[in-house]
């Protein structure tokens, strides 16, 4: 188990470094001075080199690089560009947006997309399943945009329940701040759902016709009993990868259904700060989100060995 | 018995209700499109800081109002010497910033000064650059004298970029902004929201809101169900294409007013072929700005003819001196010698006005032989190749500083455009404060301009403000990209 996971953590780390390299030339070679972008088209070009040496644009890019990384090996994620406030700062006001929307959303997606799983791999077929996989089709294929926006006119603007977008700060209260995050989460968790749904059941069918599953049933074990100590429990697998991919994604990706709903989560931080230059903030939110996507692999990894227990004598 | 009892249960409702409708709405939310990246607006060049700060909370020696008028602010009233070198302010009594110290002439002086030092970032240095010295006389009155005679000085004295601040607080204003003005900062929760609170003992007319709130609401789709719910009551800045769904509707007033945002066909004057006079009035030969209006800004907006807003006293029309004509413009590529067309390229910064009037514009020029290859680029990307590059044929965008005829004289800049008449005219129009031969002046400017066919002038940038029908005192034009609250109630 112990060289299992010092193989997984070395190759962590490889990545990481790798990933850094990638985002600091990517973001040098991309055209745009966030010092004239700060002061807009009636500034001098002195006066933008001014702003550049402020800022310490003007080092070797070696210099840059290195104070980067030395910053992040000392947990120290530098300064926004255009907020000057520490980067630090801006990404934990996100993050108390963004963890509580994606753990929401990825809980509310596994609780419908399970039962829908179990029910139509066990009806598969019938009527049943032909519903709800046609349900997790139309999941799929409505964009969430308009999904989210359908929300907004029924649950904000016709019926007034919930707010229509934006979010009070959990200062407000613990209700307030879930009643904000309550649609952004639904219109998340569908689609993923939808996915979820589909990937159980495939799973759970190809189990299903395992020689063991006819063993258990052949000496007289309940069918529901079979699907939930037996099927489920080895369909887990794929099921598990992909909730892991889908909360690295409701994580950071989700910035469509940040626009639409005003949050102000980590997605809206990465793009404006990309659309601002502030390469400080894009570097650095990129390189937590690589960590957390790592570990995020590296915690679905042990699952596996605690889901499948072969994994963890093999090693 | 019953029906006493209802009786009186529906009286004290009355009761109830007709209490809550005497006292009116003391606060407000204001949906802002983009959030200010810091609250200093004397150290950045984003309208959003302005919009939220200019007039509620930092006030300048004068300010400019709703018709782009220049008004006394923390200035009581001004002379101004003979040769036009020497402005003294005498400046109010009793004025406190928001932490509590006192607003005196030292603050005046050290607001010019760090404006216009060698290391200042202020994103519009130029408006400080004719000033020599400041004195201190007393107290209560300052003396600027400046290099040369300005005539908008006292203009330029009203930007957001030159208001006061202090000493104490000029470090942190971007954090926790301290001002004169009456509303004082309350808090930032970054990505979400601004407020501001009234703050005690304003030296000036009392202000009728108690708490004002900016909401960040970038998308222009949330925007409308923003509304419709009552989650914010106000869009200053509505996206044009949102307002037939507002419309109609009695809670919501849709008022159209002007802004200083004079919309172009940029044309990058030294690269030929756009080098020669007649293949830029084929362009603006070419153009149909109706067409363009409608396809890019839900057929709000005036037509301009040159480079001054409608709104303006100053302004004259010259959309006469090149009317839609095709024909025209092909006759006249054919006498430059391009009757077998022109290939060129325009770059496309995001707002809508520009990649919808982009698509409407090529397919315009086209018509006449223009074949335009369309390059959407970011921001960023623009303000790098196409402003400080110069790399581009042409392309579109609104320039949004009020009164700025005068970059068409500035050396260097991106539309490449020399022409000694012009800055003739320029020169002398710095030199000049009588507001009749001001406008003159400018008047003649403009022809030169339009003249020229220097960019393909398009149409002024509308406002479309959108707001709940019992909200009185909003701004209906942008003379300056601001939110003025300082007016702003809700009718009881």
């Amino acid at each position: 188990m112990s060289a299992y996971l010092a193989k997984r953590l070395g190759i962590a780390a490889v990545t990481l470094v790798l990933a850094s390299l990638v985002v600091f030339s990517v973001l040098e070679i991309v055209p745009g001075d966030p010092a004239r972008l700060m002061l807009g088209m009636n500034a001098s070009d002195a006066q933008v080199e001014q702003l550049r040496d402020q800022m310490g644009l003007n080092a070797p890019l070696i210099v840059r690089y290195l104070d980067w990384i030395g910053g992040l090996l000392t947990l120290d994620f530098g300064r926004s560009y255009t907020y000057s406030v520490p980067v630090i700062d801006l990404v934990a006001e996100r993050i108390a947006v963004s963890l509580p929307l994606a753990l929401v959303a990825l809980t509310l997606s596994t609780a419908i997309a399970i039962p829908v799983g179990l029910y139509s791999a066990s009806r598969r077929g019938e009527a049943g399943d032909a519903v709800a996989m046609g349900a997790a089709q139309l999941g799929v294929a409505i964009p969430n945009f308009w999904f989210a926006l359908m929300l907004v006119y029924l649950f904000a603007v016709w019926l007034r329940w919930v707010p229509a977008g934006g979010f009070p700060g959990w200062s407000a209260g613990m209700w307030p701040a879930l009643k904000s995050l309550l649609l952004p989460a639904v219109a998340l968790a569908l689609p993923q759902a939808a996915i979820l749904a589909r990937v159980t059941r495939s799973a759970l069918i190809e189990v299903l016709n395992e020689d063991y599953i006819r063993t258990a049933r052949a000496k007289g074990m309940p069918y529901r009993a079979v699907l939930w100590r037996h099927a489920l429990r080895n369909a887990l697998i794929p099921v598990v990868t992909i909730m892991g991919l889908q909360f690295a994604f409701l994580l950071a990706g989700t910035i469509i259904i940040e626009n639409v709903f005003y949050l102000p989560g980590l997605g809206r931080l990465v793009f404006q700060a990309i659309t601002q230059r502030d390469l400080v903030v894009v570097e650095s939110v990129v390189m937590l989100l690589v960590a957390t996507v790592i570990a995020v692999n590296l915690i679905v990894d042990l699952t596996y060995a605690i889901v499948d227990p072969r994994l963890r004598s093999r090693s | 018995m019953k029906s006493w009892k209802s009786f009186l249960a529906a009286s004290a409702l009355t009761l109830a209700f007709g209490t809550a409708a005497f006292a009116a709405r003391t606060d407000l939310v204001i949906g802002i499109p983009l959030e200010p990246p810091h609250l200093d607006p004397t150290a950045g060049a984003a309208a959003a800081i302005d919009e939220v700060l200019y007039a509620n909370v930092f006030q300048g020696l004068t300010r400019i109002g709703p018709a782009g008028e220049v008004l006394p602010d923390l200035a009581e009233s001004w002379t101004i010497s003979d040769d036009g070198k020497a402005y003294t302010f005498k400046l109010r009594t009793g004025v406190k910033f928001h932490d509590g110290t006192d607003f005196n002439a030292d603050d005046v002086k050290f607001s010019l000064d760090r404006a216009r030092a060698d290391d200042s970032v202020n994103a519009q240095k130029a408006l400080f650059a004719a000033i020599d010295t400041v004195e201190v006389v007393d107290p209560a009155t300052v003396k600027v004298s400046l290099k040369t005679p300005q005539g908008s000085f006292l203009y330029n004295m009203g930007w957001g970029d030159a208001v006061m601040v202090a000493p104490e607080s000029a470090a942190t204003n971007k954090e926790k902004p301290i001002g004169t003005g009456p509303f004082k900062f309350d808090s930032w929760a970054k990505g979400s929201a601004i407020k501001l609170v009234k703050a005690d003992g304003y030296w000036g007319d009392p202000v009728f809101l108690d708490k004002a709130e900016f909401r960040i609401v970038p998308d222009a789709a949330a925007a409308v169900p923003a509304l419709l719910s009552g989650d914010v009551q106000a869009f200053p800045f509505f996206q044009p294409d949102g307002v037939a769904q507002i419309e109609g509707d009695p809670r919501f007033k849709v008022v159209v007013g002007a802004t200083e945002g004079e919309t172009l066909l940029s044309i990058n004057n030294k690269k030929p072929p756009f080098d020669q006079l007649k293949v830029r009035q084929a362009i603006s030969y070419a153009l149909d700005r109706k067409a363009i209006i409608d396809g890019a800004s839900a057929g709000l907006g005036t037509p301009i003819g040159s480079h001054q807003s409608p709104a303006s006293k100053a302004y004259v029309d010259l959309t006469g001196v090149y009317p839609h004509d095709v024909a025209k413009a092909k006759e006249l590529l054919k006498e430059a010698g391009f009757e077998n067309g022109i290939k060129a390229t325009l770059k496309l910064p995001p707002p809508s006005y520009a990649r919808l009037g982009g698509e409407i514009i090529a397919s315009q020029l086209r018509e006449v032989g223009i074949d335009l290859e369309i390059i959407p680029v970011e921001w960023a990307q623009w303000l790098d190749q196409v402003f400080k590059q110069k790399d581009y044929d042409l392309t579109i965008v609104s320039h949004t500083e009020p009164n700025d005829i005068d970059i068409y004289s500035r050396k260097d800049y991106y539309f490449n455009y020399d022409n000694p008449a012009f800055d003739k005219v320029i020169e002398e129009l710095n030199l000049t404060s009588d507001e009749t031969k001001r406008n003159e002046l400018l008047g003649e400017a403009q022809k030169i301009l339009a003249d020229d066919a220097v960019v393909g002038f398009l149409y002024e940038l509308p406002k479309v403000g959108v707001w709940d029908a019992k909200l009185e005192g909003m701004w209906q034009n942008a003379p300056i990209q601001a939110n003025d609250l300082t007016k702003v109630k809700w009718a009881d």
